[in-house]
């Protein structure tokens, strides 16, 4: 089953994004360089993580779907993307808010992190077209899934050489954890832990109705005395039709 | 540039957070719209199995006898 443990998913996700929420506002000190605006990195380095992390796992099940050739990977692929480009937007709208406050400009173009992270986003932003430009639903997946598996390669390959690169004023997150003190850095753990379960939520979400959404197809199709593997609508569609 | 007040910032925090919560309300709504769907489907699916039903009897072998007296 597509949506197992929702339930679960679902109660632990409120509690941690609560916990998440409480510790940055009452627990973590104000940053003594940038003041309250730096409360907006408990918000923004967790959804740019996972956005991204969501993005490799795409590649991942990308991979399962091209060795099996299971419909449910390429399934979990579209929707683990589909997802991480929500966060992504999620990542850049915060980005800026914060880019605008701290340096006082929305966007800088010679900024390799933030530029890096656009382009990644980009990148994927053309996966839905790619999908919905191929009507065949096996070429469709097959040729999603070279792309989902190519791109998620990119991902890590971006991250160190933005790593490498000189970088004037964005700072370093995973690297400098250790200048985070006790009570950030534990704040932070709890923002990443709670966006990674909450993106495991709504994917468990997005699975469980798509999934039913195919059960039914297959069920009215079966009453209705068509092929069940008949596609669920006739409209041409980026999202997996049938399993 | 040096930390902005806390007025000043307090804006910038709460639209950066108010963002977050406006992109989970709308994926709610569109999951929302999503469950609508698939009760519509189901209520279909209800239907074609209640006609099914009120239909069956009279497909029958025993049903058969009257129509073939009409015919």
């Amino acid at each position: 089953m597509l949506g197992r443990g929702l339930k679960s998913f679902s109660i632990a996700s409120t509690l941690l994004v609560v916990a998440a929420l409480g510790l940055t506002f009452f627990y973590a000190p104000l940053d003594a360089d940038q003041g309250f605006i730096q409360k907006i990195f408990y918000l923004h380095v967790p959804l740019a993580i996972v956005a991204l992390g969501g993005f490799v796992t795409g590649g991942i099940h990308g991979i399962k779907f091209l060795r099996s050739g299971d419909r449910r990977q390429d399934l979990r692929s579209y929707v683990a993307i589909h997802m991480s480009l929500i966060f992504g937007v999620g990542a850049l709208l915060t980005g800026s808010i914060w880019a605008r406050a701290a340096w006082g400009h929305w966007w800088l173009w010679d900024e390799p992190t933030l530029v890096s992270f656009l382009v990644v986003f980009l990148l994927y932003a053309c996966y839905q077209p790619l999908r919905f430009s191929i009507e065949d639903p096996e070429r469709q997946a097959r040729y999603a899934a070279v792309f989902a598996v190519t791109a998620g390669a990119f991902v890590p390959l971006n991250f160190l050489a933005v790593r490498m690169a000189e970088s004037l004023v964005h700072p370093r997150t995973l690297s400098s954890t250790d200048n985070l003190p006790g009570p950030m850095a534990l704040t932070f753990l709890v923002a990443v832990i709670a966006m990674i379960v909450l993106f495991t939520t709504l994917v468990k979400y997005e699975l469980a109705a798509k999934s039913t959404r195919m059960q039914l197809g297959r069920l009215k199709r079966r009453l209705s005395g068509e092929a069940p593997s008949a596609p669920l609508t006739t409209r041409r569609s980026a999202a997996p039709q049938n399993l | 540039m040096p930390a902005l007040p806390l007025d000043e910032a307090g804006k910038y925090v709460a639209a950066a957070y108010i963002v977050f919560l406006a992109l989970i309300l709308i994926y709610v709504a569109i999951m929302a719209v999503r469950l609508a769907r698939i009760q519509q489907d189901i209520r279909e699916l209800a239907e074609i199995v209640e006609d099914r039903e009120a239909g069956a009897p009279a497909r029958e072998p025993h049903a058969l006898p009257e129509e073939h007296a009409r015919s």
